[in-house]
């Protein structure tokens, strides 16, 4: 009981503590200079319809390699908490009709995946979104049938390739523009605007963290369908 | 939207009150995930600038000045990768429940008492 009463009273503090960001927030009605730059930035230099993407990508790149590396990490600290032996034989079986739409079904969400993280410069979305898309297809067929085996050399394989390619993406700016352009995307000519060929390296790039992020969670998904 | 964000502070508040109270692992977790979601709402509607349209230089937007006419790219850039890393995590401590689940056969967190002072 007293327990409880602390934990409201510290709740009760940490509204007070909200309450003068929250009278005082006034929303602007124009964008900052960063964000102003980042705008122009992206039309002009890096012809990228998604501003998201191009500061994903590009203005922060540096920042999404970090996170790539979280997720890289988080997945490395599952693996070897739920390194199993044996999958338990014992799971029943799944309804026929999620078993033939597992089957339908699998092809075309890792195509709508392909999709997203292809277009990531030029419509919402990106590799993120594209390669999680691609994890839920291989969800879905856990989810039919239980003791499913994934071949977990190619998903290493193009979890492996696809994070060297994009550190060895980012050392080629270095190499061919020199100094301060770590993944800078101008390395390939930047198309026409509004094109899928635009944009310089931002497709290749997203891709390779699409692919990454899908055979990540996927191995997550599959480590974890197995307990 | 002020409404965005105090429902962002309201979320926010309700997991961390589930996250103090509960006692069953896996409902910890669940309101971490509120508290996630609860500051991707908030970093979002910060963002927001009144009548102005998706970061997304489309037939929408106008060329010439499309710095006038989009709202704040960084707060959405910064939640992207703030809900990838809350996936990760959410994903990292259901593995640590799995493990101590089997340690122990409980679920309880006044089962594990090593850490309490």
């Amino acid at each position: 009981m007293i327990n409880r009463i602390f934990i409201l009273l510290a709740l009760l503090g940490l509204i007070l503590m909200f309450l003068p960001f929250l009278k005082d927030f006034d929303f602007h009605d124009q964008l900052g200079d960063l964000s102003s730059q980042y705008v122009e930035g992206s039309i002009n230099d890096l012809n990228s319809q998604n501003v998201v993407t191009s500061v994903v990508v590009t203005y922060r790149g540096l920042d999404t390699l970090g996170e790539v590396t979280v997720l890289f990490l988080a997945t490395a600290g599952i693996g070897f908490l739920l390194r199993t032996k044996k999958r338990s034989k014992k799971s029943r079986k799944s309804s026929e009709l999620l078993q033939t739409a597992s089957q339908f079904l699998l092809v075309l969400i890792i195509l709508t995946g392909i999709y997203i993280f292809l277009h990531g410069h030029l419509t919402p979305g990106g590799g993120f979104q594209g390669g999680v898309l691609i994890a839920t297809a291989f969800l879905l067929l856990i989810l039919a049938d239980a003791n499913v085996e994934f071949n977990h050399k190619v998903l290493h394989l193009v979890e492996s390739f696809s994070g060297t390619f994009y550190v060895l993406i980012g050392f080629l700016g270095l190499l061919l523009l020199g100094m301060n352009s770590f993944l800078d995307p101008t390395i390939i000519p930047l198309g026409s605007f509004g094109k899928l060929l635009s944009a310089g390296a931002i497709p290749v790039i997203y891709s390779l963290v699409g692919l990454k992020v899908g055979s990540e969670l996927t191995t997550i998904l599959d480590k974890m369908g197995g307990e | 939207m002020i409404f965005s964000l105090i429902l962002g502070f309201i979320l926010l508040i309700i997991g961390l009150y589930g996250m103090l109270t509960q006692k069953n692992l896996i409902k910890i977790v669940i309101g971490f995930s509120i508290v996630d979601t609860g500051t991707h709402i908030i970093i979002v509607s910060i963002g927001y600038l009144r009548g102005k349209t998706a970061p997304i230089i489309d037939n929408a937007v106008d060329l010439a000045n499309a710095a006038k006419q989009v709202v704040d790219p960084i707060p959405s850039a910064l939640v992207l990768t703030a809900i990838v890393i809350g996936l990760a995590v959410t994903a990292l401590m259901l593995s640590f429940i799995i493990k101590l689940y089997h340690k122990n056969r409980s679920l309880s967190i006044s089962d594990y008492q090593e850490l309490k002072w």
